[in-house]
């Protein structure tokens, strides 16, 4: 269960919007069923307790739309669990919006849950879901309400959450958490310690059902480029949609590669995914060997920090090494 | 109408696969498996061999509409040898093919693209495909949270289809409805028998218990179709539907009547391959023109698939809505934006709740 | 596996204008044998090559693809081929992980005075490829025939 709920978050939005502090909240909007919210711009008393909500469907990531958002008139309020601040560090960094225009107030967060994993468990009749304590009790049509434990139902992120610690806010609500030694790269490392034969089956199998609907692109964080490559008629590359399996693998790895130094893992690419490829195990991947290759880095754990594709020193790695040491590090044993 | 036992599925399909290509739902990975993610990604058409469990799943992540608009799709091809030019015809004469498990409301959807593909000028790629393909439908004995075909006209307790079926406990039943039907039908002779023509009826009846119950099933579409542009157009709600919309294509290519597509060269160094692939009104560069484009702002590209869905398409297909109520993109939309919403949102007094 | 006894890899190399481009010359001037597959791009810089670069090149048919810049604090530049060394890293350690073969790729620092090593470490590259075999993860079906 979160410990921050919808009344105080309504309290505290509607507290800042009669004070004058922000003239707009970002939030989340109450959708037909409880899991189906939409990230929405509140900017009255009256539309925040109408169809503001928070549950534990609220996994969205408001941190890009912010660009957008600071483009216009006055302050705006936006609710970030502490995933979310990262992302809001590296933007600022790459000082894509105005931090002026933003008032940030951290909430905690006990992990958002799957609505996959709920509706591969009980099947698709499932008309809403509440939290209790630590279980989740889904209201289905066909058979009743079935009660699961929620620590299961999380979203893969969650379940190897990196930190609970807020990077970013002007005020928090709630107990600020620390970063947790997560096992996040343990899958990374068990692909590693496969054979390269295996490694590609693998890949095969989660690629090619791509749709290149590019939604991992369009809600990535890091991805904010005004026109992307893949979208740029003139780039050669552009490509609606994949004609050869080529065309998955370019797409995926050069998206990774354009965000990878930047990417905070923030795991937005593999929420979206409506293919349910592992996007995420890309950027691991970067992420992994970057703290292997060249020391820990976490982007967004501070404002102004240099990304390690646009740093180097004199004793780098050459790149035979580097590829090499990955075996020896590997996953081979572990 | 006839009927088979259940227990003798596996010799049903096989004698339909006898007779041609057989495609059926199944799961991306057996239940015990551990590849979690290709389960969780749903259930996809697979070509049947003997033993292919079909998958229990309402429908499919992607459209059956696959079959006859494929994501991409070679045109022609041509050739530089010196100056001169030669051009290849890369058409070719399909085989036959059976879609089995098609749900009504994808059944529909193909009258949707028939408007459109099989109108004057008559679209040759898609034709071939649709003459060869053979549907047999499925009614939904669990109908899921998220379908809405009832809001369109769709009846998921008796679909449409050249083959219909329904299954309870024992039996599955089925029964044709048009010549290609009646020809399936007589090729799996052997393995049916002859039953009363009302012996599917317990089913239908469940069936439209449960379409009663579903959460959408007060969706009215009322508000909307032809000749409604202007009431619409001009919405200030427009802004805020779109606002979060992050211009992705997830709900145009799970869609199962999204139909519009964008034509590529691309040069393989011998040869230069015209193909056309799936496009999706969402992004930037569709329609893209010498002057730029004519939606250049989001909310406009977003408008736009709802306008078409709601209003532009029955404007010019006799009041045929081209949404058929599958909920693909209710479940699988980034933002949780869907066309339920936007319906709720304008539709005024109607869809408010 | 079955090996084509007849099998001559296409190779791509990607030569820095300053250093290793001008090595591939002094191999020619000095008559250095090194094999006819390897096709070169000058490119200003080994920094230049984007990745996107190294992937088309497997796209278009080349069956391995190798960079070659200045040495390590001789960039004309002052620092581009640092930058390649950390990019080349990172994405051959994923196409690695995405089960491509790790001999297909290779960045090698070849300096204007170093034509005898350019033209051994084509020899070696093209041997080393060889025995790899055609390019099968990374093509694209329809440029092939």
């Amino acid at each position: 269960m979160q410990t921050v709920t919808r009344d105080l978050l309504l309290q505290k939005a509607c507290e800042l919007l009669d004070a004058g502090t922000v003239n707009r909240v970002y939030g989340w909007q109450k959708g037909q069923f409880d899991y189906d919210v939409t990230p929405a711009v509140f900017s009255s008393r009256e539309e925040l307790e109408k169809d503001f909500v928070y549950n534990d469907f609220c996994g969205a990531n408001f941190s890009k739309y912010l660009i957008k958002e600071t483009a216009g008139e006055g302050k705006i309020l936006v609710f970030l669990k502490p995933c979310d601040t990262y992302s809001f560090n590296q933007l600022l960094t790459e000082h894509r919006f105005d931090r002026e225009k933003v008032y940030a107030v951290g909430i905690p967060c006990d992990g958002m849950a799957d609505i996959r994993l709920i509706e591969e468990e009980v099947g698709e009749g499932v008309t809403g879901v509440e939290t209790d304590g630590d279980k989740l009790i889904v209201h289905t049509l066909y058979d009743g309400d079935v009660k699961l434990n929620r620590a299961d139902y999380l979203a893969e992120r969650c379940r190897v959450c990196k930190s609970k610690k807020h990077v970013a806010y002007d005020e928090l609500l709630g107990e600020d958490g620390d970063v947790v030694d997560s096992a996040r790269f343990d899958e990374v490392a068990k692909l590693e310690a496969m054979t390269p034969d295996e490694r590609f089956a693998f890949w095969q199998n989660e690629l090619s059902r791509c749709i290149r609907c590019n939604a991992c692109r369009d809600v990535c964080p890091a991805c904010t480029c005004e026109k992307c490559v893949f979208g740029n008629p003139k780039s050669g590359v552009e490509n609606k949609a994949v004609s050869d399996s080529f065309e998955e693998k370019m797409f995926h790895i050069i998206r990774a590669f354009h965000v990878a130094g930047r990417c905070t893992d923030c795991g937005e690419c593999s929420r979206v995914c409506p293919q349910h490829i592992p996007l995420h195990l890309l950027n691991r991947k970067f992420i992994k060997d970057i703290d292997a290759f060249y020391g820990e880095y976490q982007a967004g754990a501070e404002v102004g920090s240099r990304a390690p594709l646009v740093d180097y020193t004199e004793g780098d790695m050459e790149p035979g090494e580097a590829v090499a040491s990955v075996d020896e590090r590997g996953g081979k044993d572990a | 109408m006839r009927k088979c036992a259940l227990a003798n599925k596996n010799a049903l399909l096989a004698a339909m696969a006898k007779t041609a290509k057989l495609y059926v739902p199944v799961d991306g990975a057996d239940e015990k498996s551990r590849d979690v993610n290709s389960r969780l990604a749903g259930a996809y058409y697979a070509e049947w061999k003997d033993g292919t469990q079909l998958s229990k799943k309402l429908n499919t992540t992607r459209s059956p509409k696959d079959f006859f608009f494929p994501q991409t799709e070679n045109m022609m091809t041509f050739k530089m040898t010196g100056k001169k030019l030669e051009i290849f015809d890369t058409r070719r004469e399909h085989e036959d093919f059976i879609l089995f498990g098609v749900r009504a409301c994808d059944v529909r959807s193909f009258t949707v693209l028939d408007n459109v593909f099989l109108s004057d000028p008559v679209d040759s790629y898609y034709a071939n495909r649709r003459a060869h393909g053979i549907i047999v439908s499925m009614a939904c004995n669990k109908p899921a949270g998220t379908c809405f075909c009832r809001t369109f006209g769709i009846d998921a307790a008796d679909p449409e289809g050249d083959v219909i079926c329904w299954e309870d406990d024992a039996y599955i039943y089925l029964t044709a409805k048009t010549e290609k039907g009646e020809g399936l039908l007589n090729a799996v002779a052997d393995v049916t028998e002859d039953c009363a023509d009302d012996a599917a009826d317990a089913v239908k009846a469940t069936v439209n218990e449960r379409l009663d119950k579903l959460p959408l099933a007060d969706l009215k579409s009322d508000a909307f179709g032809g000749g409604k542009t202007d009431t619409f157009f001009n919405d200030p709600a427009w802004n805020e539907l779109s606002e979060a919309c992050l211009g992705c294509g997830t709900c145009t290519f799970v869609c199962p009547t999204c139909q519009c597509y964008d034509i590529k060269d691309f040069n393989t160094g011998r040869e230069v391959i015209r193909f056309r692939c799936w496009d999706s009104c969402m992004y930037s560069d569709f329609t893209m023109m010498a002057h730029g484009t004519n939606r250049p702002n989001h909310m406009q590209r977003f408008r736009q698939r709802f306008m078409h869905k709601l209003v532009y398409y029955p404007e010019n297909n006799g009041g045929l809505f081209s949404c058929v109520g599958c909920g693909r993109c209710l479940s699988r939309c980034p933002i949780s934006m869907n066309i339920v919403k936007v319906m709720k949102k304008l539709g005024g007094n109607e869809n408010a709740e | 596996m079955q090996v084509n006894e007849n099998f001559k890899p296409l190779i791509v190399a990607f030569c820095c204008n300053w250093c290793s481009y001008a090595g591939a010359d002094l191999a020619g001037n000095n008559r250095l044998n090194y094999p006819a597959e390897v096709k070169i791009i000058r490119v200003p810089c080994s920094c230049r090559v984007n990745p996107m670069f190294i992937l088309r090149a497997f796209q278009r048919g080349a069956d391995g693809v190798i960079i070659c810049g200045c040495h390590p604090g001789d960039c004309h530049y002052t620092s581009g081929n640092y930058f390649t060394r950390r990019r080349m890293s990172l994405l051959f350690s994923m196409l690695d992980y995405l089960g491509i073969e790790r001999e297909r790729t290779r960045v090698e620092w070849v300096s204007a005075a170093e034509g005898a090593k350019f033209a051994a470490t084509m020899n070696e590259f093209v041997e080393q490829v060889t025995a790899l075999g055609e390019n099968k993860r990374l093509e694209d079906l329809r440029c092939k025939q």
